[in-house]
């Protein structure tokens, strides 16, 4: 999904800010825009192929936990918002002004499932427009051809929101917040230690201790070899976003035209 | 006339006084010298008598003179010393005259060189009587007749032919004169053909008024000859118009070649000829390789060789360095007009006066090119002779004297090119000459024009915008045809803009093949030079931003709009017209179908009347943008405190803890 999204990222933003240097640096690199063409259809089956095995995975996890649909969507592991959300969101805003204490986060806080959400927005908004310009012939069959003028602003837009949201906003939210910095790689290792995670999602862990599942969900860290690969990866991505958006910021205010 | 009308007055008194004075001395005698008289005795075959010492038949035949001209006339008209002598007259008999009736006729022959020498007493000059004879004149339309135009040239040389007495003791400059006429168009025409309106001996010496041409009357004297010629040749001056300027032939007849001088004398034939002033005279001195100017010390040498090589091979010194004196021991010495090629290349000495090079030459700037600075002056060659400068494989280098930068020629432009023959050999057509060797790409002159060269300035300049499409059309002429129907084209579009022509986007001297892919970038910003807003555009939709990236495989200007046949879209032959475009589209897409051709290849989201669809799609998905932006980047600025003071809050129960247990443990998530 990463691997895909840097991909598909490089090089769409290559063909939008094709004015700049990096721009035909990056397009060079990737051997030439046809061939920047395909891997950015290639980066888009798997981004999308991803999000289809997730949905599958989704509704295979509700099989295998014996859930109904209710619980999966309603349920206290679920992606979808709830009131508790809310509840925290407001709380969060006090605690941002000084007007209370830090809210007591669950399975998911809020920032995250809007992550979540938004990649089904983006996937479905940026992925049927890019259908349209893949097979532009097909669709002006039943389609007036200035649509693919309008597709393509959208398509472009949104993949700059995306970028632009993913490699800061997110990267902030997620890794650069001073209590994660540099990064967090639970995303990787699905491992938290259990003091941050203590802090981190009192909730959950209060749940946990409740039930008195907490040792269930024990375990050793992973060896120091691959931790020290997935920061590798890790600060790879962080750079590869950093410097997109740099190189966004730069085409935009200083190379526009 | 009066006199002869006096005499014949006189004659008659007299022949009337005397038949008087007869008539009644003697009847029966009354006509005593009738030309029955002279007969009587005359009539006789066997009568002799003696001329200057030898017996001569004496015998006049009656017919012979009744069928000549003469047939009306009396025996003492022309003999003259007769009249009213007694018969048997005396022995010696003068001559008979001819100038009691054609005195006009005398008068000429008195001034002519056949004369002088009769009256010298030259035997071998020629009286009347040689050419015409005497009893037995019959008019010259008869074929029979001595001076007959078919006979005139056997009448002429019974002396002037070859090896005759006239030829051989007398001062004659022509030799061969009868073999060579008989050889020439003339005589051909004449002797073979039987045209009796050839020119003859006559028609070009005179009959009578024979000079020598060194006499400034003659009618073979130089200044003349044309005159002569052009008795004949009426309007010879058209067919020469190229070799000899009208006007000077009139004016200044001196200074151009005589007609002599390529048609030689007596061999005039449909070729030039060595002309008369031979080489060899000039050579006598010219060979000589210490021979110098007594002005100026530069050498007067000439090597021969060179011109015999050269393209003026058949032409001899005097033709170019007119105005000799062949009569002078020196025939040069009068000579101080240097060449003028303009007596033969006429045409061109105008285009070049024209041209800038001829304007700054008649301001006697030093730096003016003429003629020899790239013909040379005797090693003419010709522009097929690859050893000339003026060869196309030479031409760059040969221009390149001078405008090379730095050059003198160089130095002196003030135009916008700026390394032109360096350029130029860069160009497809430099390369195409230098590199391939193809003689028949475009060189400087072919552009420029070889004697006209004028800037780009002047309505008259091959490179004037207005000229240019010609120009190139000179070779790319299926080019020149799209473009002249196209809407670039002035003949096509009136504007008070200016209109593209050829070098607008190709450059003038750094033309490089339309199918490289620099030309390929070059040219989109040349499109753009004018149409500035449309080129903007094209450059935000997905063909513009894969070419700005450096690609050339994607729809360019002319890809879509054609190179040279650029048309407005409502004609029916533009590749965008409505009939058109999906083939257009076609080229590229290859089932594109009508609402495909539909996406605006020149979309901008800038234009909310023209494009109000992506105009408002752009500032929606701008405004989610900004939003969104603006609420989460809130959101994480007001967190950053707060994280900073949760990490320290972190770090202090951190180090709580490492005091308190000195163990670790680690927590999965539900997932894992």
């Amino acid at each position: 999904m990463i691997v895909s999204f840097i991909s598909l990222a490089l090089t769409g933003m290559s063909l939008k800010f094709s004015y700049t240097g990096w721009a035909v640096f990056l397009s060079h690199f990737f051997g030439g825009f046809e061939s920047a063409g395909y891997i950015h259809r290639f980066a888009a089956v798997i981004m999308v192929s991803v999000f289809i095995i997730h949905l599958v995975d989704v509704v295979r996890t509700r099989k295998k936990e014996l859930l109904s649909w209710k619980e999966l969507i309603f349920g206290p592991n679920s992606m979808m918002f709830n009131k508790k959300d809310l509840k925290d969101f407001i709380a969060s805003m006090k605690w941002f002004i000084g007007k209370g204490e830090r809210p007591e986060y669950g399975r998911w806080t809020y920032w995250e499932k809007f992550d979540y959400f938004a990649v089904f927005w983006g996937i479905f908004v940026i992925g049927s427009t890019g259908l349209t310009l893949w097979f532009p012939e097909f669709f002006t069959q039943f389609m007036p051809g200035w649509i693919l003028n309008v597709t393509t602003i959208i398509h472009s837009d949104e993949a700059l929101l995306a970028t632009g949201f993913i490699f800061t906003i997110h990267f902030f939210n997620t890794h650069l917040r001073p209590e994660k910095f540099p990064m967090d790689i639970v995303i990787f290792t699905g491992r938290i230690p259990l003091e941050e995670f203590k802090l981190d999602r009192p909730a959950e862990y209060k749940e946990l201790v409740e039930k008195g599942q907490l040792e269930n969900y024990l375990a050793e860290p992973y060896p120091e070899i691959v931790i020290r690969a997935i920061r590798i990866f890790g600060w790879t991505a962080l750079s590869i976003g950093f410097s997109i958006i740099l190189w966004i910021i730069y085409a935009m205010l200083f190379a526009y035209r | 006339m009066k006199i002869q009308r006096k005499k014949v007055n006189l004659k008659i008194i007299k022949r009337f006084s005397f038949l008087l004075i007869l008539g009644l001395l003697y009847s029966g005698k009354v006509f005593s010298q009738d030309n029955s008289d002279c007969l009587m005795c005359h009539e006789d075959k066997t009568l002799k008598g003696t001329k200057s010492g030898r017996t001569i038949s004496v015998f006049v035949n009656e017919k012979i003179i009744f069928s000549s001209v003469h047939s009306e006339v009396d025996c003492i008209q022309c003999h003259v010393d007769l009249e009213g002598s007694d018969f048997p007259h005396a022995e010696n008999v003068k001559r008979a005259v001819c100038n009691s009736c054609h005195e006009d006729i005398q008068k000429l022959y008195d001034g002519s060189l056949h004369s002088k020498a009769f009256n010298r007493g030259d035997r071998l000059a020629p009286i009347c009587q040689d050419c015409h004879g005497s009893h037995e004149i019959i008019p010259v339309k008869n074929i029979k007749s001595k001076v007959a135009p078919i006979n005139v040239p056997y009448l002429c040389g019974q002396c002037h032919k070859e090896g005759s007495p006239v030829q051989l003791q007398r001062n004659i400059s022509q030799t061969h004169i009868l073999e060579n006429y008989s050889e020439s168009i003339h005589g051909e025409g004449l002797m073979k053909k039987g045209l009796v309106v050839t020119a003859t001996c006559a028609s070009c010496h005179t009959a009578h008024e024979i000079l020598p041409h060194t006499d400034s009357r003659s009618s073979i004297a130089r200044k003349n000859i044309a005159g002569t010629c052009a008795k004949c040749h009426a309007e010879i001056e058209l067919v020469h118009r190229k070799v000899i300027k009208g006007a000077l032939w009139e004016k200044e007849a001196s200074v151009l070649p005589a007609c002599v001088d390529c048609h030689q004398p007596h061999k005039a034939r449909r070729v030039f000829y060595d002309q008369g002033m031979a080489d060899a005279d000039c050579l006598i001195c010219h060979e000589k390789k210490e021979l110098k100017s007594s002005d100026d010390g530069r050498s007067l040498f000439v090597n021969y060789s060179e011109i015999k090589n050269s393209r003026h091979a058949n032409i001899a010194c005097s033709q170019c360095h007119s105005g000799v004196k062949p009569s002078h021991t020196r025939p040069c010495d009068e000579l101080t007009a240097s060449v003028d090629c303009a007596s033969c290349h006429s045409a061109i000495q105008e285009d070049y006066q024209k041209s800038v090079h001829g304007k700054l030459a008649s301001k006697n700037d030093p730096n003016a090119p003429t003629c020899k600075e790239c013909h040379s002056n005797h090693n003419i060659l010709g522009k097929i002779d690859s050893k000339s400068p003026t060869f196309p494989l030479n031409i760059p280098k040969l221009c390149g004297n001078c405008h090379r930068e730095g050059e003198k020629a160089a130095v002196r432009y003030r135009g916008t090119e700026k390394e032109i023959v360096k350029n130029y050999s860069e160009s497809i057509h430099g390369k195409g000459l230098l590199k391939s060797g193809l003689t028949v790409t475009a060189t400087c002159t072919d552009c420029h024009t070889a004697h006209r060269e004028l800037p780009h300035s002047d309505p008259l300049s091959s490179i004037n915008p207005a000229n240019i499409p010609t120009t190139c059309g000179n070779c790319h002429h299926g080019i020149q045809e799209q473009f002249e129907k196209s809407i670039h084209s002035s003949l096509v579009s009136k504007s008070d803009k200016k209109l593209p022509t050829c070098e607008n986007c190709h450059s003038a001297h750094q033309i490089i093949r339309a199918d490289s892919e620099g030309f390929k970038h070059i040219i989109m910003i040349q499109c753009g030079n004018c149409h500035e807003e449309i080129a903007k555009t094209y450059f935000e939709t997905y063909h513009g931003k894969v070419s700005q990236l450096g690609y050339t495989k994607t729809a360019k200007c002319y890809d879509c709009h054609g190179a040279h046949d650029i048309l407005p879209v409502e004609n029916p032959a533009s590749h965008l017209n409505r009939k058109n475009v999906v083939e257009t589209c076609k080229k590229c897409h290859a089932s594109a179908n009508r609402q495909f051709a539909g996406y605006f290849t020149h979309a901008t989201h800038h234009d909310p009347d023209k494009y109000p669809w992506l105009f408002w799609t752009f500032w929606g998905m701008t405004g989610l943008l900004v939003g969104t932006f603006v609420l989460a980047g809130l959101h994480t600025l007001l967190w950053l405190p707060r994280s900073l003071q949760w990490r320290r809050e972190l770090k202090r129960r951190q180090q709580d803890k490492n005091t308190n247990h000195k163990s670790e443990e680690n927590v999965s998530d539900g997932n894992s």
